[in-house]
């Protein structure tokens, strides 16, 4: 319980910390609103997938979130500030729970804020652009099982990014190196599997790619042709961020800090 | 001060900075570590890639190549006979019609239409023989882009604006003199005017003059389910009626002959899809389908090199340490002490980063191109011919845009100080709008903008094949076709770069350290 105090007293005083979350509300309803001000809809049976639309600004908004977690490591690093934390604190898997308890206490109160701007943002842009009743799109809302499930997915995505960037920082020890990497699994791995033609090696990429697997979760149609269904998805990112964090954890208990 | 003082003062900055660089273990081990990401990704996205012809001995039929070197599509009905030496070929076309495939309404029920597509072709043709691939200049109507001329598969002249109807027929005449062919139209035989001239490649003395008829097959493109689009092309194919068929010059003892140029036979032993062609008092009536153009159905070399995307995020990282460290350690108040004139001093850092960058892009892409096309080739894909030069501009650019975006990301590091904000910044600069453009679900358009006004706008330097307005075919950035022209992509890159380099060297002057 002191861990957690300890953290947040850090993390509240920071003054990035506000305007990191701050930036990834507004990234993410941003990104969402100008796709679905692009995307349009002419007639009947386009294909698009209209929750998935309105959120797709959680790929965006969600590298905010990375340096946020990052740094909530890392920083330390950068600045020494580490041993004065440990030497206070050490139990040092108390001081990791209480640093990720926290990151997914503040993403999930940011995502929460941001999905619910994206999902508002699409449900009045949207209908302007084709997207009605008569082309087969009701108008978005959140009552709708499908649409609430993508919502909620992506705040839970969210957070398990958080938890992934935090692990990898805990990893590597530094910031510039350990964002470096976060991306490269996010954004690299989730382009790889269009660049196999081999099928089989597609799906297979595309189902251990953690974003793309992740994001399954805002798919509300055509869920038979995805390579993974959305909450077998978001445990793929689950396992990564898991992974990522037990090897952060070790390598923070084995290793002089 | 003078000039030449400058220089030497700017190389011996760059010594340092160099020293600097070759001598942190983690900056030297990140441009290694970016030049493994960018082969080891292209190698196993090539090996990953398999295609095969089918059929029990699965050998692909050759693809021919044009005059150019070029692969290229060389399929319609040919009505010709032999001309020997100077001479023209006159027609009146009076109708182009068509039919036209659409994507099935109930599966397996093929649905054809009666419609012409908008490049469908038909007119008068002189062809070095008629093997495909063959040097040839053509003037023809087509479904809706009006008179053209076109010759030797890449080149293409606009005429008239008018189509072809049974109120309004045209009239085509080609000519030959020497190794020039000249193209003339007009709505009433009598008032010429001239389409355009060509001079197709090694044209023998005698050559083949008739009539002709291609059409390329319909595109459409649809939402892929998991992000981009999926273009098909279907069958299609027109037909043009021609009468006042003249040919003057050196026609001695032949007469018409049918050929289905580029025909292919199905197992049977029929030839799939036929074109053909009739002739009664004096009008003949030509099916044709296929097109006469480069082809754009194969893989670009540049393929091999989709793991740039993970080099650039390396390089992204280690140019922008290369300033922030010197932040976060306090050695900027060393280097500033040593070059107190501080655009030289970033100017320096920019010129080692960039040389670093470049020698290791062409380093990674020098072995993952060459290596890629033979995975490739092994596993039975097909990769579109292109020129030597066009190969070296593929590895050259890579490693040029390496360096640019090493540039703009050593001078975000430099105006914001922070790694953490600085490699955010250039990712999303540069890596972020590819990737959105190649395997969202963006709209073509959007993609097409992001590619124009991002610094990401410099990968039109990997694209090897270019695009041709007068070829069907679904141009997209997902499909390797970048909006902008290579060179003119690149440009944009290095705009953004030196405007951060300049902003970076103004605040470094304004700010304490």
């Amino acid at each position: 319980m002191r861990e957690l105090r300890a953290e947040w007293t850090k993390l509240r005083t920071l003054p990035s910390t506000f305007w990191l979350l701050l930036a990834a509300v507004a990234l993410t309803v941003t990104v969402s609103a100008a796709a679905a001000a692009i995307v349009s809809c002419p007639s009947a049976g386009c294909r698009y997938d209209a929750p998935k639309i309105g959120l797709s600004g959680v790929q965006a908004g969600q590298a905010i979130v990375v340096i946020l977690a990052v740094l909530s490591a890392g920083g330390e690093y950068g600045t020494g500030m580490i041993r004065t934390t440990l030497t206070a604190m050490p139990r040092r898997t108390a001081v990791l729970a209480a640093k990720a308890t926290l990151l997914t206490a503040l993403t999930s109160a940011a995502g929460t804020a941001a999905v619910l701007g994206s999902v508002l943002a699409a449900r009045l842009i949207l209908p302007g652009n084709g997207f009605v009743p008569a082309h087969g799109y009701p108008t978005l809302s959140l009552a709708d099982g499908p649409t609430l499930r993508a919502a909620a997915g992506s705040v839970v995505y969210l957070a398990l990014i958080a938890l992934l960037g935090l692990g990898v920082a805990t990893a590597v020890r530094d910031s510039a190196t350990a964002i470096g990497l976060v991306f490269g699994l996010l954004y690299v791995l989730s382009v790889l599997p269009y660049l196999v033609t081999d099928p089989y090696w597609g799906r297979f990429l595309w189902r251990i790619s953690p974003m793309n697997a992740g994001l399954a979760v805002q798919s509300t149609a055509h869920l038979s042709s995805l390579p993974v269904g959305p909450w077998a998805g978001l445990c793929v990112l689950a396992a990564w961020a898991g992974a990522g964090l037990l090897t952060g954890g070790l390598l923070f208990r084995l290793r002089d800090a | 001060m003078t000039f030449a003082y400058g220089w030497r003062s700017l190389a011996r900055l760059s010594r340092a900075e160099w020293t600097k660089f070759r001598t942190v273990r983690g900056w030297v081990l990140g441009m290694a570590v970016a030049v493994l990401v960018t082969v080891g990704l292209g190698l196993f996205s090539a090996s990953g890639s398999h295609s095969s012809c089918g059929g029990p001995s699965d050998v692909c039929p050759a693809v021919p190549l044009g005059p150019g070197g070029e692969a290229v599509d060389d399929k319609f009905f040919f009505v010709h006979r032999t001309l020997d030496g100077d001479g023209s070929i006159t027609v009146r076309v009076t109708s182009l019609t068509g039919r036209i495939r659409l994507p099935d309404a109930t599966p397996g029920v093929r649905r054809v239409v009666p419609g012409v597509e908008p490049w469908a072709k038909a007119g008068v043709m002189i062809k070095d023989g008629t093997r495909q691939g063959a040097a040839y200049a053509a003037l023809m109507v087509t479904g809706r882009h009006g008179v053209r001329m076109q010759h030797d598969f890449v080149h293409d002249t606009a005429g008239g604006r008018s189509g072809v109807s049974q109120a309004a027929p045209r009239w085509l005449r080609l000519t030959r003199a020497g190794d020039e062919l000249t193209g003339y139209e007009s709505a009433d035989g009598t008032r010429w005017a001239k389409v355009g001239t060509a001079r197709p490649a090694g044209l023998p003395a005698a050559v083949q003059v008739g009539l002709f008829a291609a059409c390329p097959g319909d595109l459409t493109v649809r939402q892929a389910d998991l992000g981009g689009a999926v273009a098909a092309l279907r069958f299609a194919e027109a037909t043009a009626a021609f009468d006042h068929v003249a040919v003057r010059g050196g026609t001695s003892g032949g007469s018409w002959r049918d050929d289905d140029i580029g025909a292919e036979r199905e197992p049977g032993g029929a030839i799939h899809h036929p074109g053909g062609a009739t002739r009664a008092g004096g009008v003949f009536t030509v099916t044709g389908n296929g097109d006469i153009a480069p082809r754009t159905d194969g893989q670009m070399v540049e393929k091999t090199l989709s793991g740039l995307l993970a080099g650039l995020i390396v390089v992204i990282v280690v140019a922008v340490v290369f300033v922030t460290a010197e932040y976060r350690r306090g050695l900027i108040r060393t280097t500033l002490l040593a070059g107190p004139r501080r655009g030289r001093t970033l100017t320096a850092k920019a010129v080692v980063i960039a040389a670093v960058t470049f020698a290791a892009g062409v380093a990674a892409a020098g072995v993952t191109v060459p290596l890629g096309a033979h995975i490739l080739r092994a596993n039975g894909d097909y990769l579109l011919p292109v020129g030597p030069l066009t190969d070296l501009r593929v590895v050259a650019g890579t490693a040029a845009l390496l360096a640019v975006t090493a540039v703009l990301a050593l001078a975000l590091g430099t105006v914001f100080r922070r790694s953490a904000v600085a490699i955010t910044g250039a990712i999303a600069l540069v890596v972020l709008p590819r990737i959105l453009a190649t395997t969202s679900v963006l709209p073509v358009d959007a993609s097409r903008w992001l590619l124009r006004v991002t610094p990401a706008a410099g990968f039109a330097l990997q694209q090897s094949v270019p695009a041709y307005p007068q070829v069907t075919a679904f141009y997209s950035p997902q499909a390797g076709y970048y909006p902008l022209a290579p060179w003119a992509g690149f440009a944009v890159s290095c705009g953004y770069a030196v405007l951060a380099l300049a902003l970076a060297a103004l605040v470094l002057r304004r700010r304490d350290a």
